[in-house]
């Protein structure tokens, strides 16, 4: 296999999607982007800085505080020939527009016996650590998870981050994107023009023998943190990257599990019935026998998400409490 | 309790004092009046009827235990979807209701189809899969029935987007509900639909009841003027006599007009009712047994057969032998149902994703 020099830029996190965004635009006059503030404001947490200036008003279309009209009107955009990318600023919002999304979007194509496809993104900001309190900080990966029909990613660098929104234009599905507000500004090496991470692989950030610890979005970085925390004890962690939340890649947990024989899942999430639960039932029920300790889980308390930092520090999980929960399996 | 009594002509706060027939002196020459040719004015009383022994069909299929679930049926409402959906072409959109029976037959549904969907069978709209409140024909620009009340709302906006986007001439009609008049989304897509001037219609069907709830105990509504609300949006409105078709016809296409040419969103409210319950089963508690029965005088079939008949556009033979056509079509509908072979259960978990 030949390796062809890809060209890279260095970018935020935020700007890889919007650079994702406007690759596509540029290649699909269907595609066009819908929310509140994300004309010349560039969105409520800038993502879309920008985009209006190449493709104008019609494409970067600014609307009303409407969130139910937001994804609503995509759902019959995209059953009507275009591919809208919806912005709700907050997952937190997801409580608004559930209806359009659960009951619209997702069920569309199979109550119309697959006669429809709905080709749309619905883009929110995810997660806590910026002091924004319980609606504006929640990590509601579990609740699209639950709903058939719906893709979820969570990107945790850049260039995923890329990757994944391009990816999530060309499905035919809706899918629902989810941008972590403290990763927006981190920094990374980008492939510049079209590029795509496939929805449903995850990624081994780093490979080790002893335990597997599986993550996504914000979570991602800590595991690592924790990973390198543990090698200097002696311990060798293997850490997995879901990117994506649905469709699960089962084979690359168990397939690394065949080979460390202990899970722990990390998630901000709260515990209950968060994704991570899905990931250790089908690693019992698949995989038990690769299992040679209790499968653990690293997640934020069933509480709202709280305002004190000091509280809010204390809710999230982190890297030292990733490498004590490894450290108790071993 | 408010007046529900019908009324002939309507009037601008929704047609509730009852006045005798105005519009009904202009019925003698329909081809004049409404510039629908004689085949056309037909059409719509063919349509009529087979929307009528549809639903028909659908209750007693309920009641002998052979359509299972909920049904919705729409008898004493056909001239609102035949009204409108005459004004629309192939390639223009509609959303419709749980009660989305008509829409769809009315937009150019086919019954077998929808007779094989609403016995579950694998031949149906939907494979199956979505039985009578989920009906959709893509290929007619039906946008799905709904069980969420307001459920078509966003779509149809969306929709409408579409064809402004993409440059095309098609217009939305977003059928919903008294009921749905209350519900927070039609605040939404109205506001915005009127900021990005779409060309949609927002087509109301009043007929008196959301299930149980009576429109005088739920809509705060001065006069009962649900055209009204619509005056929030700068969104021009009117109201017209859901029980005469070419009342819904002149009104919704003066509105679908509009929105063709660029004119932007309207609200049309068509004071209707409903013969039957809320679903077939419904005890209808909630309402005098005699309430129905002036306006069943004013069925729209039997009225708009007899306007043919005085303007010498049918006879009364024709207008038997194209309700033994109907019922015809509808026997055949429910023989290919019937006939066809029940879904494979080893199928139930595709088409979840495209």
């Amino acid at each position: 296999m030949t390796t062809q020099a890809i060209k890279t830029t260095t970018m935020t996190y935020g700007q890889a999607v919007c650079d994702g965004m406007a690759v596509e635009m540029r290649r699909d006059p269907t595609i066009y982007v819908a929310g509140e503030d994300v004309g010349m404001f560039g969105g409520g947490l800038g993502v879309t800085l920008g985009l209006i200036d190449e493709f104008g008003p019609k494409r970067v279309r600014n609307t009303p505080l409407s969130e139910t009209a937001i994804v609503g009107h995509a759902v019959g955009a995209a059953m009507a020939g275009l591919r809208p990318i919806a912005e709700i600023m907050f997952d937190d919002f997801l409580g608004i527009v559930l209806d359009e999304l659960g009951n619209q979007a997702a069920k569309a194509r199979y109550m119309f016996g697959g006669k429809v496809a709905i080709p749309m993104v619905l883009r929110a900001s995810c997660g806590a650590g910026i002091r924004a309190a319980a609606q504006h900080s929640q990590s509601l990966e579990a609740w699209c998870a639950h709903v058939p029909g719906l893709k979820t990613v969570a990107p945790s660098t850049p260039v995923d981050a890329k990757g994944l929104i391009i990816a999530a234009v060309r499905d035919d599905n809706p899918v629902v994107f989810l941008e972590h507000k403290t990763l927006l500004n981190i920094q990374g090496e980008v492939p510049e023009g079209e590029y795509i991470v496939p929805i449903g692989k995850a990624e081994v950030k780093r490979q080790g023998g002893d335990v597997t610890i599986v993550a996504w979005s914000a979570m991602v970085a800590q595991a690592l943190a924790a990973a390198e925390a543990l090698a200097a004890e002696g311990v060798s962690a293997e850490v997995i990257d879901l990117r994506t939340i649905v469709p699960f890649d089962k084979e690359a947990v168990l397939e690394s599990v065949a080979k460390t024989n202990r899970l722990v899942i990390v998630h901000e999430a709260v515990r209950t019935a968060g994704f991570g639960a899905e990931v250790a039932a089908v690693v019992a029920g698949e995989g038990l026998d690769l299992l040679d300790a209790p499968i653990v889980r690293v997640t934020a308390p069933d509480t709202p998400v709280p305002f004190s930092p000091v509280l809010e520090d204390a809710y999230l999980p982190n890297a030292d409490k990733i490498k004590a929960a490894v450290l108790s399996l071993l | 309790m408010a007046d529900q009594r019908p009324q002939g002509k309507t009037n601008a706060a929704g047609g509730r004092s009852p006045k005798a027939g105005g519009r009904k002196a202009k019925a003698a020459k329909l081809v004049e009046t409404t510039g629908l040719r004689p085949d056309e004015l037909i059409g719509l009383l063919q349509r009529m009827m087979l929307i009528r022994e549809f639903e028909e069909e659908c209750a007693r299929l309920y009641r002998a235990g052979r359509i299972r679930g909920v049904t919705h049926t729409y008898q004493g409402q056909e001239a609102v979807a035949v009204g409108v959906c005459s004004t629309l072409n192939v390639s223009d959109f509609i959303t419709s209701t749980h009660r989305g029976h008509a829409h769809v037959i009315a937009k150019g549904g086919d019954v077998n189809l929808m007779m094989a969907e609403l016995l579950g069978k694998a031949t149906g709209y939907c494979k199956g899969r979505g039985g009578s409140m989920h009906i959709a024909d893509m290929s007619q620009g039906i946008l799905g029935a709904n069980g969420i009340v307001g459920g078509g709302m966003g779509i149809a906006v969306g929709a409408a987007l579409s064809s402004k986007m993409l440059g095309r001439d098609t217009v939305a009609v977003c059928f919903f509900g008294d009921g749905a008049m209350n519900q927070g989304i039609l605040h939404e897509v109205s506001n915005i639909a009127a900021c990005w001037n779409l060309p949609v219609v927002f087509l109301c069907e009043n007929n008196f009841y959301g299930m149980s709830a009576s429109v005088e105990d739920t809509l705060a509504c001065k006069e009962m003027n649900l055209a009204g609300r619509a005056a929030a949006y700068d969104i021009p409105a009117a109201t017209c006599d859901g029980m005469d078709v070419i009342d819904v016809h002149l009104a919704t296409r003066a509105a679908v007009e509009r929105a063709r040419g660029g004119g932007g969103p309207s609200y049309v409210v068509c004071t209707t009712y409903r013969f039957l319950g809320h679903h077939v089963g419904d005890p209808l508690t909630y309402r005098d047994k005699s309430a129905v029965d002036p306006w069943r005088l004013r069925d729209p079939i039997p009225n708009f057969a007899g306007r043919l008949v005085a303007d010498n556009l049918a006879t009364r033979e024709q207008v038997d032998r194209w309700e033994a056509e109907a019922k015809d079509a509808i026997a055949r509908a429910l023989a290919f149902a019937e006939e066809s072979p029940d879904p494979d259960p080893s199928n139930l978990t595709e088409d979840v994703f495209a």
